[in-house]
């Protein structure tokens, strides 16, 4: 390791250990730290600051792909298994977690701020610190494990985390039941990922990432365990990033305060399952990944039709996260690696945003949160509204913002998916969802901040919020803004983030694979005056086939002459290259209409929303309901394990105890025989032992006189006895 | 005609005839001076053995100086034991040796 690499893991180490130096400082001497709320906030501004270089120095200066430190944690040597049970953990910076290091802390830091303002003066203000710190810990631990069970480890740092900050006001009934239902929500996918992980060490014997992929690559893996290994794992990123059927904690979590809310769940610790997929991608099968693109694109749907329909400002945000995170998912699914990931860093920078403004809304309204009773809010919060609308038209992916540039990859690679495999549905519902997106976001705007004031006692009360708490939202939001990712605004390929986050090879055996990603065909570009620089596809790919493709093709392989431009490529780039135009217009085109459709609704009121609302009743009633997830899961998980429970306490209270209650009766009656046996055999054996001494004492005691001519006579009949006994006869 | 011939027998008979009369004597009597004489008598029965070895001829002349030491030790035995039974009447008026029971109590 050259000396630039370890300083760049020392660092890595520092930038971990920080917060939870600050979380042990604030747990046991929060009293006697002045300013500890500073405090804090600065140590966090420091880690930003390393991850910064960090970042740097590993995306742009170093070229190695991979700084990894390992350590042997467990080594018991030979233990019954052939291989022995040996543990190594470590951390590792490769370009993902670099760049992930920088969202985190970033987000963190800002989060930390605006903290300052918003829970000043709360109960529990230097635990509500400590805790963060102790979250942004655990999320770089996750963002920094070079291998599986640590990653695990700060998985379930995190969940613990996330309960305690939900449940922050605890003593709020549905806070702590918001907490509860967070954590058993998230076991649930947690089991999973858990038992994937089990599969993975007991066949490979090693946790490490690039063990466990060397040992699939080798062959070690059979095809079932690899099938299953994968999609349990993406069971824990199915529960952590509320992914379909497990999305019903992520909008109650909403109890919890609202910085909580933007840095654990809009911004890092959801996008934690979108960060797993993306760490074992190598490792999903081309089934895996189709079930995660549906996974994903079922989530954003279902997420965004129930946006539509909120009335409280945090849980429109709340479903728009769910629908996000679907987003990136299905990103993942389809094969768009790198524009999942881009869009887990944009969403990051504007979801948060998002969350900061609704906090300084529900500040400034005195912790009011339903839209129905703002309106009007503009001219009183100008900065806050500036915000909201740049982050608004970042999350709808109109040009010139982030969300623009990540969210047309990630359409486009599902519009390319669609292409190649002939399944449309992805792809369609995934554009439909961008029209609901910005529908939603444009009537949460409207509702807000436009028109008349609906409540005037709290309008008149209300004013922009101080400065720790409008920086972070001026930050945040020219991070929205596309120049920070990307020179040109419209062209995603070009920004640093999908250069240096490059889809990594499958490790999966090459027929479990799609095979539009492992034909290798050769582009062949000829510059030649009488072709006109034509470009034409040609199949020489691995399996010797590539379908229909191979009839577009005009140049043979066997004709490469000098000066021609060959490129060895996939049929899915060569397709992503086909739609990316067409796509981006549609997408812009739904998002207009979505905008627009808001605007009819709710600011001209062209088209009145209760009407509206009644003629459409049923699908409302439906939608406003969240789909009834929430009374379906009551009706058959929570009421099966109820009563499943009550059979388990039928049988407990009548067998278990009745064995229980047996065993004691049975353990009395010998007690009481054996009792009886003690009194009278053993009693009477030492009573007669004793009786019997007594008496021989007794009888003997006769004939010690203590005259001299009773023991002659003694000693003579002894000495006749024993003359009669020895006598020779 | 049956002739009287003495032998061994007759002494060692003799012998425990006196030594049965000696026992006796030292069982029964109350007086000390009394259980003095059955001593005597059991140690000359004893005598009567030694010196009837000697003559038939089994143990040389052991038997008769074993004999004369017991003699002398019974004149030294029986002055002691007259001293001893003379001071028990001057200090309890009485030689009956079944009153002699201090250490009793």
């Amino acid at each position: 390791m050259s000396p630039i690499e370890s300083t760049l893991i020392n660092l890595a180490l520092a930038v971990l250990l920080l917060p939870l130096a600050g979380f042990a400082m604030l747990i046991f001497f929060g009293k006697a730290i002045p300013r500890r709320d500073l405090f804090e906030t600065g140590i966090m501004f420091v880690a930003l600051g390393l991850s910064i270089f960090i970042m740097i120095e590993k995306v742009f200066v170093l070229s190695v792909p991979r700084i990894d430190m390992t350590i042997r944690w467990i080594d018991l040597g030979l233990l019954g298994s052939t291989q022995g049970f040996v543990l190594d953990v470590g951390i590792a910076i490769d370009n993902l977690s670099a760049i992930m290091l920088v969202v985190v802390t970033l987000i963190s830091a800002l989060v930390h701020m605006f903290s300052l303002g918003y829970m000043k003066g709360d109960v529990r203000y230097s635990r509500y610190y400590a805790y963060l710190g102790l979250f942004s810990f655990s999320m770089l631990g996750i963002v920094l494990s070079n291998n599986i069970l640590m990653m695990y480890i700060f998985w379930e740092l995190v969940g613990i985390c996330s309960y305690l900050l939900i449940g922050h006001w605890y003593e709020k009934k549905s806070a702590a039941d918001a907490g509860k239902k967070a954590f058993i929500v998230n076991r649930v996918g947690d089991v999973g990922f858990f038992i994937g992980i089990m599969i993975l060490f007991t066949q490979l014997h090693t946790v490490l990432f690039k063990g466990i992929f060397s040992g699939i690559a080798d062959g070690q893996l059979s095809d079932a365990w690899l099938t299953a290994a994968g999609i349990l794992i993406f069971c824990g990123a199915v529960g952590k990033s509320a992914q379909f059927p497990l999305h019903v904690w992520l909008p109650d979590a909403m109890e919890g305060p609202t910085p909580v809310s933007a840095l654990i769940h809009a911004a890092t610790m959801v996008a934690a399952g979108v960060y797993l997929v993306a760490r074992v991608y190598p490792m999903f099968t081309g089934d895996a990944l189709t079930v995660i693109a549906y996974i994903g694109v079922i989530t954003a749907f279902i997420s965004a039709t129930i946006a539509i329909t909120q009335n409280d400002i945090k849980k429109v945000l709340a479903y728009s996260t769910i629908s996000q995170l679907g987003y990136m998912i299905m990103g993942l699914g389809v094969g768009a690696y790198s524009a999942g990931f881009f869009h887990l860093v944009t969403h990051a920078a504007f979801k948060a945003g998002l969350f900061l403004g609704a906090g300084s809304v529900i500040y400034a309204m005195h912790h009011e949160q339903d839209m129905r009773q703002m309106g009007g809010l503009r001219k009183k919060m100008p900065i806050t509204y500036w915000c909201f609308v740049i982050f608004s038209l970042s999350i709808a992916g109109i040009p010139f913002t982030s969300g623009f540039l990540s969210k047309d990859s990630i359409l486009a690679g599902a519009f390319a998916y669609g292409r190649l495999s002939g399944n449309y549905l992805i792809p369609i519902v995934a554009y439909a969802v961008v029209f609901l997106t910005a529908m939603y976001m444009f009537r949460l705007i409207i509702m807000t901040f436009h028109g008349e004031p609906r409540d005037q006692h709290k309008f008149e009360h209300a004013k922009e919020s101080p400065a720790v708490m409008t920086i972070p939202l001026i930050v945040l939001a020219s991070l929205s803004l596309f120049f920070f990712y990307s020179l040109n605004p419209f062209d995603p390929e070009k920004g640093w983030i999908p250069q240096a986050v490059e889809r990594p090879e499958s490790v999966a055996p090459g027929w479990q694979q799609r095979t539009w990603d492992i034909i290798k065909i050769q582009e062949i570009t000829r510059l030649h005056p009488n072709l006109g620089g034509s470009s034409a596809v040609t199949g020489q790919g691995e399996t010797g086939s590539t379908g229909q493709l191979q009839a577009n093709n005009n140049v043979s392989p066997f004709e490469v002459q000098p000066g021609d431009i060959v490129n060895n490529t996939t049929p899915y780039e060569i397709i992503l290259g086909e739609v990316r135009y067409p796509g981006l217009e549609l997408s812009l085109s739904m998002a207009v209409m979505g905008i627009l459709a808001a605007f009819v609704i709710y600011q001209w009121k062209k088209i009145d929303a209760g009407k509206l609302k009644e003629s459409v009743k049923p699908v409302y009633t439906f939608l406003s309901n969240k789909w009834y997830f929430d009374e379906l899961y009551g009706a058959t998980v929570v009421g099966g394990t109820v009563a499943f429970s009550r059979m388990l306490a039928w049988f407990d209270n009548n067998v278990i105890d009745g064995i229980v209650n047996g065993a004691a009766t049975v353990t009395r009656l010998g007690s009481s025989l054996s009792g009886w046996f003690d009194n009278n055999v053993v009693d009477g054996l030492v009573n007669f032992s004793a009786w019997f001494t007594g008496l021989l004492g007794r009888e003997t005691r006769r004939i010690q006189t203590g005259k001299v001519q009773t023991y002659i006579v003694f000693a003579l009949l002894g000495a006749i006895i024993i003359f009669f006994a020895f006598r020779q006869f | 005609m049956m002739t009287l011939h003495v032998g061994l027998y007759h002494f060692l008979i003799v012998s425990a005839m006196l030594f049965a009369l000696g026992i006796y004597g030292v069982i029964t009597r109350k007086n000390a001076i009394m259980v003095l004489m059955g001593i005597e008598l059991i140690l000359n029965s004893a005598n009567i053995n030694f010196i009837a070895f000697t003559r038939f001829g089994l143990m040389n002349l052991t038997g008769q100086v074993v004999a004369i030491f017991v003699i002398i030790l019974a004149a030294a035995e029986a002055a002691i034991l007259l001293a001893i039974v003379l001071n028990v009447f001057q200090q309890l008026n009485t030689v009956n040796v079944d009153e002699v029971d201090k250490l009793k109590n």
